[in-house]
């Protein structure tokens, strides 16, 4: 019987002390970027090209933010894309309703932030768990539709502006009399920059604990072939079930903390494009991978930064950031359909096969 | 009784509105299992080729015989940017499902970004031929002319369209393939001609609802088509995918809730209802009202 | 000895990660009826469909099975059964909400004089329906209807499978005499897990077991031994009702 060897081991498999010096070197990668990231607000080194000015500005850590928030929300969308096969069209809602419930709680309620986020992420998820309970009953194809059909009630409530909660096309800046100190104020940023640090931290932690434990397995079977997973007399509707209000819920803190970056809510954050903007970063980036989703995030809300303070100088459809960023999809689906991750994996089989130890 | 009437006429034209984006979606996904986000796209198309056409295209006009040609070249134009799409985009793709969906994504995103660049974000007042601009009495309630020449055209469309499938070969072909593709090419039959042919259709009817629609809203914009999607997409699961007649059924309802609601509860309660009605069809009938099973 | 009709060689089938097909090689005769047998879920229906092309997605297939100067596995569906390869599916797969008249009017093929005289000839009950659904006909009618519609053209070789599954035991007997009667024409190669249609109708039978192919001979001689039969295919000889 040969054994098909995966291209990516499963990292709780091998105990470090026991891994090849190479490979245990490499498990420290993630955490000496992290320390990087950290200490990054120390450093005034200026990225001309990169970034305007010095890179602790707080302008330019502002926008580190947003993208490290992105980079999360990436994370917990490929939850469902990469890790169960579930195209879901509709996780804006959850990381909406994250924006919009702690928001319309400090702002018009005067709950202390913490309160808010509390009742804003835990509502969330349940509302999560309600939704997906309708809409797996569906599957593949439909099951798009329907996500995409629940999100857009989120983007009329948001858009009506019932009961004046939600501000509209304006949308509603968040009241800073609930907030801490420490989160306030231009010279704060920093903060906030590490808040969305650490939500990334966050995300990537519970999706990769997630998915190499026994009910991430079931999960990745679905997505291979969920009727091997009906065979083995396991429920998938259950699994997706978990998955979904998991996803969901981790949406909503990234919303929680998107909310404190902007200081405010738009109805944009409703709206089905960034659910497909999502679908894009998971793509570029890599599906079902631990980093691909994460770097396709940052990389995505980078470029749509960068692009669109360039747009001036560009003719034409270059111009558009949308243009550059969907024409680049499109061509990854075709040339390039593992994403970034993949020019890890493609490399790995060589390396592999290079340092093969005779006992095999 | 007349603003009943007048409701249920303004319903019916926004069916109308759904249902020629609908029913070509639902051709697709049943036919060829494409999921096809870029439909909008064809609505923009047909709307911006009319506009163009109206200005520009010898002949052509923005009122009379003039707008009638016009709207055909808007017609032409999105038939044939949907079979190229499906052509050149989709079809190097065939059978990788998920890739096909995606490939759409990124070409709704980049193409309403084109329309963005070359006409502008902004709306542009679209030509109204003269007689669109009044209103005809019925039964004492002033129906905007617009609306009833939605419900006309959409009701020729679904006239021919059932036509065309049911005495044709290739909509004999176009029936068998949505309910076993498989089969069809064990008969010996290239099925994959058929699929360029039902984007063009579907392409011809959404540019037909971007024409239309133009007229009715009095201008354009590249954003129109992905907001008119969704509520499409809606009718396309209540209507049960693949099915033509499903559709119109699942428009004219959508339609009527969404106008009366929208009337009598507060604006925007109707799109809502729109959504929990198609939620209750799911969890009552998941193949939708028409056919097909749209689960697994 | 005459050259086969279909030589299959060393035919892999590898769906959602099972190996389904390791390395079947067989070859059909030009004429006559070759029987493929073998117990439940061993492989029969995707041997027929690699052949013709249908295996289902995310298969893998390797190998090769050349029908003619055809080679199967490397021409699309329509082209091979243009080219006078008719598939019977196993569960007939008519169109269900289309008329009887339809669906054989889905199976003219274009530049060929459609036999409708065969057809109704055989099954005389197709004519009498033409304007019901085929989705309303009985099992057996349905049946008819899924060999009719191959007949209406010219074929060189009729994969059929199971024709006779879930028939009452009179209309394994009609569907059993008509294929007699097309077998006179043209070769088949026939799927069937009644042993006496098998009998009757099958010169030659090849059998899988695990895989592969356990054994091939003349199908009078593995029914004529019953601890051969027993061993193969699990059963006594004892087929019902041909
Ligand atoms: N799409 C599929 N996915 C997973 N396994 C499959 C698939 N199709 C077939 N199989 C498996 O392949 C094996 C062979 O199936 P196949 O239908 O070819 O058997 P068969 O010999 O025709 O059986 P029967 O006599 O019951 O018709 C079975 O174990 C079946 O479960
Ligand atoms: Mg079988």
């Amino acid at each position: 019987m040969t054994q098909a060897v995966s291209a990516e081991a499963p990292p709780a498999a091998t105990p470090p002390e026991l891994a090849p010096p190479r490979r245990r070197l490499a498990a420290f990668a993630p955490l000496v970027v992290l320390v990087v990231a950290v200490l990054l607000p120390y450093s005034t080194l200026p990225l001309p090209g990169l970034f305007d000015g010095a890179l602790n500005k707080p302008g330019n850590l502002q926008i580190l933010a947003v993208c490290l928030v992105f980079g999360g929300l990436a994370a917990s969308y490929d939850l469902l894309f990469g890790r169960t096969g579930l195209l879901s069209f509709g996780h804006a809602l959850y990381f909406a309703a994250g924006v919009y419930g702690t928001d319309v709680l400090v702002t018009h309620a005067g709950f202390p932030l913490w309160q808010a986020a509390v009742f804003a992420v835990v509502g969330s998820t349940i509302l999560a768990a309600l939704l997906g309970a309708i809409a797996l009953r569906t599957a593949g194809i439909a099951f798009a539709m329907v996500t995409l059909a629940f999100a857009q009630v989120g983007a009329i409530l948001v858009a009506r502006d019932f009961g004046g909660l939600t501000g509209g096309e304006e949308g509603l800046p968040l009241a800073s009399d609930g907030l801490p100190d420490f989160l306030l104020g231009v010279a704060n940023t920093v903060n906030l920059y590490w808040l969305a640090l650490a939500y990334l931290a966050v995300v990537v932690l519970v999706v990769s604990r997630v998915a190499a434990s026994p009910t991430g397995r079931v999960l990745a079977g679905l997505r291979d072939d969920e009727r091997r997973v009906g065979v083995l007399g396991l429920d998938p509707y259950r699994y997706k079930l978990v998955a979904f209000t998991l996803a969901g819920g981790l949406a909503a803190l990234g919303g929680v903390v998107y909310l404190l970056v902007v200081g405010g809510a738009s109805p944009h954050v409703t709206s089905s494009e960034l659910t497909l903007s999502l679908l894009v970063m998971v793509v570029l980036g890599g599906p079902g991978t631990r980093w691909g989703p994460v770097l396709g995030g940052i990389l995505y809300m980078y470029l749509d930064h960068r692009l669109t303070s360039l747009s001036a100088d560009l003719p034409g459809p270059l111009g558009q950031p949308l243009f550059v960023l969907g024409a680049i999809f499109i061509l990854a689906v075709y040339f390039f359909p593992g994403g970034l991750a993949s020019l890890r994996t493609r490399i790995a089989p060589l390396r592999a096969a290079l340092k093969r130890s005779p006992t095999s | 009784m007349s603003t009943f009437i007048l409701l249920t006429l303004t319903g019916l034209g926004l069916a109308a509105l759904y249902f020629l984006v609908a029913s070509g979606l639902s051709l697709v996904f049943g036919l060829a299992d494409v999921l096809n986000f870029a439909h909008g796209l064809f609505l923009s198309v047909g709307a911006y080729a009319t506009w163009w056409a109206a200005g520009h295209l010898p002949g052509a006009g923005p009122t009379g015989f003039g707008f009638v040609l016009a709207a055909a070249f808007g017609v032409v134009a999105g038939a044939a940017v949907a079979a190229l799409v499906e052509l050149v985009l989709i079809r190097p793709l065939y059978s990788r499902t998920i890739e096909q969906v995606l490939v759409t994504v990124g070409l709704s995103l980049a193409g309403v970004a084109l329309l963005q660049a070359t006409w502008g974000a902004d709306p542009r007042p679209f030509p109204r031929p003269e007689w669109t601009r009044g209103v005809t009495g019925i039964g004492g309630a002033n129906i905007p002319n617009a609306s009833l020449l939605l419900v006309l055209a959409a009701a020729a469309v679904l006239t021919l369209l059932l036509l065309f499938l049911r005495f044709t070969r290739v909509g004999l072909v176009i029936r068998a393939g949505v309910e076993n593709r498989e089969m069809v090419t064990a008969l010996g039959i290239d099925v994959r001609k058929a699929f360029t042919l039902v984007f063009a259709i579907g392409g011809a009817a959404a540019a037909l609802a971007g024409a239309l629609g133009g007229v009715y809203l009095g201008s354009v914009s590249p954003a129109q088509g992905g907001s008119l999607l969704i509520f499409a997409f809606i009718v396309v699961v209540i209507g049960g995918m693949g099915s033509v007649v499903g559709s119109a059924y699942a428009a004219v309802a959508v339609g009527l809730l969404q106008q009366f609601v929208n009337y009598y509860g507060t604006a925007g309660l109707g799109d809502i209802c729109v959504v929990a009605l198609l939620a209750i069809v799911l969890l009552v009938r998941p193949q939708g009202i028409a056919g097909r099973a749209v689960t697994a | 000895m005459t050259e086969p009709i279909l030589k299959v060689d060393d035919l892999s089938v590898r769906i959602a990660g099972l190996h389904i097909l390791q390395g079947v090689s067989f070859t059909v005769a030009p004429t006559g009826v070759t029987a493929l047998l073998g117990r439940n879920g061993v492989g029969k229906t995707t041997t027929l469909r690699a052949i013709v092309g249908l295996t289902p997605r995310g298969g893998e297939v390797s190998g090769s099975a050349s029908f003619g100067t055809v080679d199967t596995l490397r021409t699309p569906t329509h082209r091979l059964v243009r080219a006078g390869l008719g598939y019977v599916p196993e569960d007939r797969c008519v169109f269900a909400g289309l008329t009887v008249a339809e669906n054989l009017r889905l199976a003219e093929r274009p530049g060929a004089a459609p036999a409708y005289d065969r057809v109704f000839a055989l099954f005389p009950e197709l004519a009498k329906r033409a304007k019901q659904r085929a989705g309303t006909l009985s099992g057996g009618q349905q049946q008819m209807l899924a060999i009719g519609r191959v007949l209406l053209a010219d074929n060189t070789l009729l994969l059929v499978d199971e024709p006779t599954k879930g028939l009452a035991p009179k209309v394994v007997t009609e569907v059993a005499e008509a294929l007699e009667a097309v077998a006179e024409e043209v070769p088949v190669l026939l799927v069937e897990q009644n042993l006496a249609v098998v009998r009757r109708l099958a010169r030659d039978a090849v059998v899988l077991a695990a895989g592969k192919v356990a054994w091939t001979g003349a199908a009078s001689r593995l029914l004529g031994e019953p601890e051969l039969t027993k061993a193969l295919l699990g059963v006594g000889s004892a087929g019902v009702h041909a």
